[in-house]
């Protein structure tokens, strides 16, 4: 190949503006976290900044608002991406039975959701969950069960991971569908010529078949978990349940805006994107062993 | 291979099948118990932006009022702070149109140049690239904005543009894309003939790229318009507000003033009918096989 300047023209508007966008605010943050607001004792009581190694580390990871804020994301994701992946999955499979009637109504239906941005969806779930006008709780007393309060301590994950489910389960449909799609006409020929029933083609052919579809669903599924912030955050000012530290997003924004503590923020901030970068890393790894286990 | 939503041609006919009318009765209502699922709570804002102030909490929620509830919201909306509400629409569109074209713009030629090019430095720059599909965007919204606020930029139309414009994920996406579908013989032939590397990405490179273009602008457009923390973050003046953050703010509000809950229904209900009527439009032209990593050259 010539010696050419052209590739680096190319790649130097996404270079320049992941570097000030991505590369500069992660060295940004790092310095931060590393750095405090103290009073110096030089007699003045003025505060500087000082430079005060891994406190701020230390003292995020043992605060129990980040703590608990944690802990509520993991339940958050263990019952987000199960669920919608599973429902993702089946929609996607059923979809591709033949003769099932109305398939365009039910794939462009379930799809929808997607085109409606999370803060209108909390907004919108908010007040089907809201005391007052919820639907569900006048359903609820009109068949005279007893009526839940959805936005109480005790149920509130469950609304919050239901309006995610509510969000995310057509865009994956959509994925895992278009690769059902992709698989050759022939193998099902072959299977149904060996008299595989159509439970049978699903679980054994086409499943295997777009495990790499699901093992990349499942990856992002798990990198949307760990950035939940606009669900929890609207309906925050409707329920009582749902305090300022709700999930570690939350615990940033209330440190870094409202409570002036920028290196706590940064500190948190580090350790979520650490953390995540492990664990989608991790998830990758894992899962694409086990696709290709099946494979074979 | 290009599946969209629309298309669902006739699976290969005329084969035998033993399929009886129960076995397909399953999916079908299993399907349609989905579609419910999704359908309900934009059914119901639809319904509840009917109802007046007072209507919203003491009338049954899927009965629609006709007392004129629609009408009040509607032009109370957007009388609502003269009319500030057509204001977020225009910079959500602002935001969301110029964002993704831009995105689109500088995510397919450089995903082209990684492709198609071995230079020094391509590793370092894919390898910063696969890091950031996997850090969260929304972790360095905060950064960002103690960076723009020493640049003087925050509060600006600016200061959600340019963070929106960088989408590793679509850079990663056009990498893929452009090394299945851009020849290298075609590259190849127009080198011999001594064309230039600027002709060639623009006559040979990008024009096969165009489906994996449109399917890249919707999805980052979609991301632009959802986005919340970063305008929320970066934007004071509530003149400069999407959508998103404006309705947010405006919900707020209603814990001390419940009459404005029916105005942010309706807003809620004006806000989902573009992008679905955008949905529905575009649908045939998105190519989700490129998201799911099922084109591989």
């Amino acid at each position: 190949m010539r010696r050419t300047s052209a590739p680096y023209v190319f790649v130097a508007p996404a270079v320049i503006l992941l570097a000030i966008f991505l590369l500069v605010p992660i060295g940004y943050t790092v310095w931060l976290s590393l750095r405090a607001s103290r009073v110096t004792g030089d007699g003045l009581g003025l505060r500087h900044e000082v430079f005060v190694a891994f406190d701020n580390y230390k003292s995020v990871l043992t605060a129990p608002d980040y703590v608990h804020g944690l802990l509520r994301m993991l339940g958050y994701g263990a019952i987000v991406v199960p669920v919608m992946l599973g429902l993702a999955l089946s929609f996607a499979l059923l979809l591709d039975v033949p003769r099932v009637r109305l398939t365009r109504f039910s794939r462009i239906s379930i799809f929808l959701p997607y085109a409606v941005p999370g803060v209108i969806a909390s907004l919108l779930w908010g007040f089907l969950y809201l005391p007052g006008v919820s639907p569900i709780r006048d359903a609820a007393s009109a068949l005279s069960l007893p009526v839940p309060d959805l936005l109480s301590p005790n149920t509130v994950l469950f609304s919050v991971a239901n309006i995610g489910i509510w969000g995310g389960v057509g865009f994956n449909m959509i994925v895992l569908y278009t690769a059902v799609r992709g698989i050759p006409q022939e193998l099902y020929d072959a299977a149904r010529v060996d008299g595989a029933s159509e439970v049978q083609i699903a679980l054994r052919v086409k499943l295997p078949l777009i495990t790499p579809a699901l093992v990349m669903a499942g990856v992002f599924a798990i990198i949307a978990t760990l950035q939940v912030y606009n669900e929890p955050a609207t309906l925050a000012p409707l329920s009582d349940s749902i305090s300022s530290s709700w999930v570690p997003l939350m615990a940033i924004y209330r440190d870094a805006f409202v409570n002036n503590d920028i290196y706590s923020a940064a500190a948190a901030s580090v350790v979520l994107a650490l953390g995540t970068l492990v664990v989608s890393a991790a998830a990758l790894r894992v899962l694409q062993k086990r696709a290709f286990g099946l494979d074979r | 291979m290009t599946t969209t939503l629309v298309d669902a041609p006739a699976k290969t006919a005329g084969k035998v099948s033993r399929t009886t009318t129960k076995s397909r009765m399953l999916p079908t209502i299993i399907l349609i118990l989905g579609a419910f699922y999704c359908l309900v709570p934009v059914l119901w804002v639809a319904v509840a932006a009917t109802k007046g102030p007072t209507e919203l909490f003491t009338t049954f929620s899927f009965w629609p009022s006709v007392h004129g509830g629609f009408w009040y919201n509607l032009t109370h909306l957007l009388d609502f702070r003269d009319g500030i509400f057509w204001r977020w629409a225009l910079n959500s569109l602002i935001y969301a149109g110029l964002g993704s074209v831009l995105s689109v713009a500088v995510s397919t030629i450089a995903g082209y140049a990684l492709a198609k090019y071995r230079f020094p430095g391509r590793e370092v720059i894919f390898l910063t690239i696969l890091a950031g599909v996997l850090v969260p965007q929304i972790t360095l919204a905060v950064p960002q904005y103690l960076l723009l606020s020493k640049l003087g930029l925050v509060n600006s139309y600016l200061s959600v543009l340019l963070p929106s414009i960088i989408s590793p994920y679509g850079i990663y996406l056009s990498r893929i894309y452009a090394a299945a579908v851009v020849s290298d013989d075609l590259l190849e032939a127009g080198r011999i003939d001594g064309a230039g590397e600027y002709r060639l990405a623009w006559s040979v490179g990008l024009r096969p790229m165009v489906p994996g273009m449109v399917t890249l602008l919707l999805l980052q457009f979609v991301a632009i318009w959802n986005n919340f923390l970063l305008p929320y973050l970066m934007i004071a003046n509530d003149r400069r507000f999407p959508m998103t953050v404006g309705l947010y703010t405006m919900l707020n509000q209603g814990a001390s003033q419940p009459a404005l809950y029916s105005l942010v229904v309706m807003g809620v209900f004006l806000s989902v009918l573009p992008l679905i009527a955008l949905f529905l439009f575009l649908q045939r032209y998105w190519r989700l096989d490129l998201v799911s990593g099922a084109t591989k050259g």
